[in-house]
């Protein structure tokens, strides 16, 4: 029976749909109460449901929260641990140095001042000074020279008088010459005495910028300790960063690793074979990228002993002379390699030569006209390039590290994010399934909004406004 | 005992992922029509063979035969290969062949009749010997059959999975008086071809030769 036919209960299609109507509003009244239940039931199961989604949300956010904060802590505290150990290496290689400088240093210093003070010493020596000979000379000079005798005698005086005046000149003058000499001497001195004061107050200008720097990562370190949210700040933020360099950079080292690949799979098949496949791949492929993956393992552990990276805690706990050993085989693996490539590089050169002919005389050309002029520059440089390669693959060690290092925490940001995310979610969600089902069983009083008057009315007239009043109170 | 145990597993792991080289290999037997007047197009026939052989990589199969008054027959055979896994062993490959078909051209001689049947059956022979994931013939004829007497062709394809592409299909003086012989001539051989499993194609314009290996 569909619409239509419900409409044909009388022979008034508008008097049926009111008596379909008013029947239907009579179902509804009498099943008005369990109904209404079953609404308000449905609502609170769903809103408990989802309250429960959203606290178990919310706490495995908060958890992991609090989780990822002791390991940003644990992450800051160990890398200044690390940065402060550096920092006091550098400080005691220092001072190490400059210490086994010093007796040295203050040997110079000693023989410096030693000197300057001799020379002083000398230069205290008073030159006797020209005595008043001028005066003298020139009373002796003016006497009247009246008589002849007197006057050879007075100018025997007067010559004499003038030879001894100036030889205590030529005297007086030697003597300041000496003591200018002296004062000269003591100038280069000197001179060692400020440049050594001044790489003196260089080396202490060092000292003591290392010493603000191991200041710094100390207030961080106690920071850190303290685990305010000043540091789990900061870290998160150096984090993140971290995370974006760290990507760019593997990024580049990923297009690095592509172009070798190009440069040794095609010659790989001349040693493997070009049509052997594992797994939907060539093996001349997988050769290829088994010899990349190879280099950057050696590359790993090349860092790893050289104790650039601390990836594997096992290579950094090796003792020194074992980690030594270690550098210079892996070195040796990867020159190994690096010159394999080279071949390989140049195998990949032949082969597209002869292909290049190969083509040309099936062409009906000459195969001679295809070779280039400038053939060496790109043999060279692909042999270069197969060769520099593996090397400059060997620092992806480094972005690699930091790149682990700052996934954690970016992961953890990104869950926590997420698991907040969802705690709001289903919180709105439980909201508006109460709302939803309150909604709804108002929306079924309104369907049956007439027999529902006609029961107001009725039980109006049985106990009064006040019984009714105090019914729908309750 | 536990190491044996590992070195198993990885060989048996290698073995179940390695896969067949051939499914990804290309098997072409081409038969070169020599009957009557038609010697005179074997040029173009040497241009489709080095364009096959530039298409062609390591590990692919490649052969060429003549079709004559019998062409069921291995001496009908004038050139094959299978090209070796290293690439400049299989470029050096090409270059010989090339210059094998280049002798046979030079040399043949026009033969009174045709056997086109013969030398499907022939090449269906050789390409089921080499397993590879593609398989085609190419026919370079006017896809005429003329029969001597005593020969049997009557004989139903079994071209499970071969392509049988017939180039440069001229049309004879017969089939400029009454095109729909022409017409009949090729559906004939594209029943024939599909009866068998196969599927047919027809490529005349020798400047869109891409399309010859698909």
């Amino acid at each position: 029976m569909n619409g239509s036919n419900l409409l044909n209960i009388t022979p008034y299609p508008g008097l049926s749909a009111l008596l379909l109507f008013l029947l239907a509003a009579l179902f509804l009244y009498l099943a008005r109460t369990p109904a209404r239940a079953a609404l308000l039931a449905l609502g609170d199961a769903l809103y408990r449901t989802f309250r429960l989604a959203a606290v178990t949300f919310t706490r495995g956010g908060e958890n992991l929260a609090k989780r990822n904060r002791e390991v940003l802590l644990a992450q800051g505290r160990e890398a200044t641990e690390r940065a402060i150990e550096r920092e006091f290496q550098r400080v005691e290689s220092s001072v190490r140095k400059e210490l086994a400088d010093y007796p040295a240093f203050h040997r110079r210093l000693s023989e410096s001042i030693t000197a300057i003070e001799e020379d002083y010493e000398r230069t205290r020596d008073v030159p006797p000074s020209p005595p008043g000979w001028v005066p003298a000379v020139q009373a002796v000079a003016e006497i009247p020279k009246a008589d002849a005798m007197v006057a050879r005698v007075l100018d025997d005086i007067h010559g004499s008088l003038k030879k001894i005046e100036a030889r205590a000149i030529t005297e007086y003058r030697a003597d300041s010459r000496q003591r200018h000499h002296l004062l000269k001497r003591a100038m280069p001195h000197w001179r060692a005495l400020l440049a050594s004061l001044a790489s003196v107050d260089k080396k202490l200008q060092r000292l003591l910028d290392r010493a603000v720097a191991i200041d710094r990562h100390m207030n961080d370190f106690e920071e850190i300790n303290k685990g305010s949210d000043r540091a789990v700040r900061m870290l998160s933020s150096s984090s993140l960063s971290q995370f974006f360099i760290s990507l760019f950079v593997l990024g580049i080292a990923v297009g690095g690793a592509i172009i070798n690949f190009n440069l040794i799979a095609r010659p790989m098949s001349e040693m493997v074979g070009g049509t052997a496949m594992i797994g939907g791949l060539r093996i001349a492929d997988i050769a290829a990228l088994v010899i990349i993956l190879v280099e950057i393992s050696m590359g790993l552990f090349l860092m790893e002993s050289l104790r650039i990276t601390r990836l594997f805690p096992v290579i950094s706990a090796l003792d020194d002379r074992m980690r030594v050993r270690m550098i210079w085989i892996t070195l040796f693996l990867l020159t190994s390699l690096a010159a394999v490539e080279a071949g390989l590089a140049f195998m990949r050169e032949i082969l597209v030569q002869d292909e290049l002919a190969t083509a040309a005389m099936l062409r009906g050309e000459d195969p001679a006209a295809f070779q280039p002029r400038f053939l060496w520059i790109t043999t060279a440089a692909q042999m270069g390039m197969g060769f520099i390669l593996p090397f400059a693959l060997t620092f992806v060690a480094i972005p690699l590290e930091t790149f682990i290092h700052s996934l954690r925490t970016v992961l953890g940001l990104v869950a926590t994010a997420l698991l907040r995310s969802f705690g709001t979610l289903f919180r709105v969600l439980a909201r508006f399934m109460r709302g939803s089902a309150r909604f709804l069983a108002a929306a079924y009083d309104m369907l049956i909004f007439l027999p529902l008057w006609i029961e107001e009315r009725v039980l109006a007239m049985r106990s009064g406004n006040g019984g009714l009043k105090a019914r729908r109170a309750s | 005992m536990m190491r044996k145990l590992i070195l198993s597993g990885c060989i048996v792991l290698l073995a179940a992922c390695s896969q067949g080289s051939t499914m990804h290999n290309r098997g072409v037997y081409m038969l070169l029509d020599t009957s009557g007047t038609y010697t005179e197009e074997l040029d173009k026939a040497q241009q489709i063979i080095s364009y096959v052989l530039t298409r062609l990589n390591p590990g692919d199969a490649f052969a060429v035969a003549r079709i004559d008054t019998g062409s069921f027959s291995e001496k009908d055979i004038i050139a094959k290969v299978v090209f070796d896994d290293r690439p400049s062993a299989a470029n050096q490959q090409k270059r010989v062949f090339q210059e094998e078909i280049k002798s046979f051209v030079e040399s043949v001689r026009s033969a009174p009749y045709t056997d086109i049947t013969g030398g499907v059956l022939l090449a269906t022979e050789y390409l089921n010997e080499h397993p590879s994931g593609q398989k085609t013939i190419l026919v370079f004829s006017d896809m005429k059959e003329d029969l001597a007497e005593g020969f049997i062709r009557d004989i139903p394809f079994a071209l499970d999975g071969i392509e049988v592409v017939a180039v440069n299909v001229t049309k004879l003086r017969s089939d400029n008086l009454d095109p729909r012989e022409y017409m009949d001539r090729l559906e004939s051989w594209q029943q024939r071809v599909e009866d068998g499993g196969g599927t047919f194609r027809v490529i005349n314009d020798l400047d869109r030769l891409e399309q010859l290996l698909q």
